[in-house]
């Protein structure tokens, strides 16, 4: 696969005429940024402006790539709700993306994906049949599936029991190491483990907080995982006071 | 023992109606008996199941007719949002118009037949359903929506693939009103001007004081659509259990 871009997020915006949050940063090509900050300044809406959805404000600024292609169209998304349409079978729902664009799903592309997630044996059940750890890893994917360059995640884990949540954490990053990947995230233990570039958005602006220095994704009980999660969330703590 | 439950509550009825006809002391063409309502059935039953059968038809045809309008309109309210705009108030407007004062008007216009009767029951299931399903495609988490976009996905095929299936439960609950409407919009049109259908003939024995032969059209016509009520139930099930994505071998 070809090397992901690079993306360029700058500008601000402006919600009911104040301005929200005005931003700049880089995501690095084929690295984990992760974005952190107290609830209600404006991570979502940097995630929903990426993706060209609807925000309800307005944004005066610029969201390039390093290839001068455009960034819409490129990206795949994950949710905090796994987003998976219950009366289809977990295969079928690997390949919407495909029937919502009017075209014939991999079939056998989702078998693989379904094998790599550890779901070979459930791809004929129905979404209600899985746990909740189930049903993430199928929708990790279906992201997969829908094979772009960047992918955008929203707190996907954050619903999960922390030992299922350390395993999705390490699938993830296994299975998205060649992408440019935005994780939106409310864990500063999350951040620690797979951030390659840490943000961190207060009401003043935007951050880059230093990020271990060995590579991700980290142990969760290494010395500079821990440091630095402990710090983070002092951090955080002193933003939302 | 819901089976048993719903004997008791049958001869628990008929109990109360006996024991009035006796305090009350009414003549026979006042408050006719059970037992007097069960020989009118029994020795009229073919006259009943015929006009029974007619007005059966109407209700069928009316409910068909009226979902797939209703459904219809509901789906491109959906896709035009002008169309929302303009004809969601105007749909509104006509409920406020009791569709029973319409029963003359429509006699006058589809004739005596079986026209005007499925033209009131249609009418009267319209907006039933139109709003049901109307909900259910437009109140849906927006995060299909969401995640549908940045798949690129069309209008038409996200109509087709998320909409609809998330929208079956509240057309299930919107199609189990029309079923108790529907026979209510028939039986008024063969009210006001009918030669066949349970309405003519209840009316027909009111003015003869053949109250026991009205009673029975009464009781036939409240079994037709306690019938219809519950199969329309199953589908509703149905469509749910769908929608949910529970097999029916599962649990």
């Amino acid at each position: 696969m070809n090397q992901p871009p690079e993306i360029t997020f700058s500008g601000h915006f402006m919600l009911e005429g104040r301005e929200l949050f005005d931003a700049c940063f880089v995501m690095p090509s084929a690295r984990w940024t992760c974005l952190l900050g107290p609830s209600g300044v404006g991570k979502s809406t940097v995630l929903r402006l990426l993706l060209g959805l609807e925000t309800g404000g307005v944004f005066m600024g610029n969201i390039s790539s390093s290839d001068g292609q455009p960034v819409a169209g490129r990206i795949s998304y994950m949710a905090q709700s796994d987003l998976l349409l219950p009366w289809l079978s977990v295969t079928d729902n690997l390949m919407i993306g495909a029937s919502l664009r009017g075209e014939t799903g991999d079939q056998k592309r989702a078998v693989t994906l379904l094998e790599r997630v550890g779901l070979g044996a459930h791809g004929h059940k129905k979404p209600g049949a899985l746990s909740g750890g189930m049903r993430q890893r199928a929708a990790l994917a279906r992201t997969l599936m829908e094979d772009r360059p960047i992918v955008l995640l929203d707190e996907p884990f954050s619903a999960l029991d922390a030992g299922t949540r350390a395993d999705m954490q390490e699938l993830a990053a296994e299975l998205l190491s060649d992408k440019t990947v935005l994780l939106v995230t409310h864990d500063p233990a999350e951040a620690s483990r797979l951030g390659d570039q840490i943000l961190v958005m207060g009401k003043t602006g935007m951050d880059v907080w230093p990020a271990p220095q060995m590579p991700a994704i980290r142990a969760v009980d290494a010395p500079e995982t821990l440091d630095c999660q402990s710090k983070l969330l002092a951090h955080l703590r002193a933003l939302a006071a | 023992m819901r089976k048993l439950d719903f004997l008791l509550a049958i001869l628990l009825g008929l109990g109360i109606w006996q024991v009035l006809v006796v305090i009350t002391g009414a003549p026979h063409f006042i408050l006719p008996s059970p037992w007097r309502v069960a020989k009118a059935a029994y020795f009229s039953r073919a006259l009943i199941a015929e006009n029974a059968l007619v007005t059966i038809t109407e209700v069928v045809l009316g409910l068909l007719l009226g979902t797939l309008l209703g459904m219809a309109t509901a789906l491109q309210l959906t896709l035009f949002k002008t169309a929302e705009r303009l004809m969601l108030p105007i749909l509104v407007f006509t409920q406020a118009v009791p569709v029973f004062a319409l029963a003359p008007l429509l006699t006058l216009w589809f004739g005596y037949g079986m026209g005007s009767k499925v033209v009131m029951a249609v009418l009267i299931i319209y907006f039933p359903v139109t709003s049901a399903f109307h909900d259910g495609l437009t109140r849906i988490d927006r995060g299909y929506l969401d995640l549908a976009k940045t798949m690129g996905g069309a209008r038409m095929q996200i109509l087709r693939h998320i909409r609809i299936p998330a929208a079956l439960p509240s057309l299930g609950s919107g199609l189990k009103l029309a079923a108790v409407y529907a026979p209510i919009g028939a039986v008024i049109g063969e009210w006001v001007g009918a030669s066949k259908g349970l309405g003519y003939l209840m009316l027909l024995a009111n003015g003869r004081a053949k109250t026991d032969l009205m009673f029975a059209c009464l009781i036939a016509l409240a079994c037709l659509t306690v019938i219809l009520h519950s199969l329309v139930g199953l589908l509703a099930k149905r469509l749910t259990a769908y929608a949910q994505g529970e097999t029916r071998s599962g649990p």
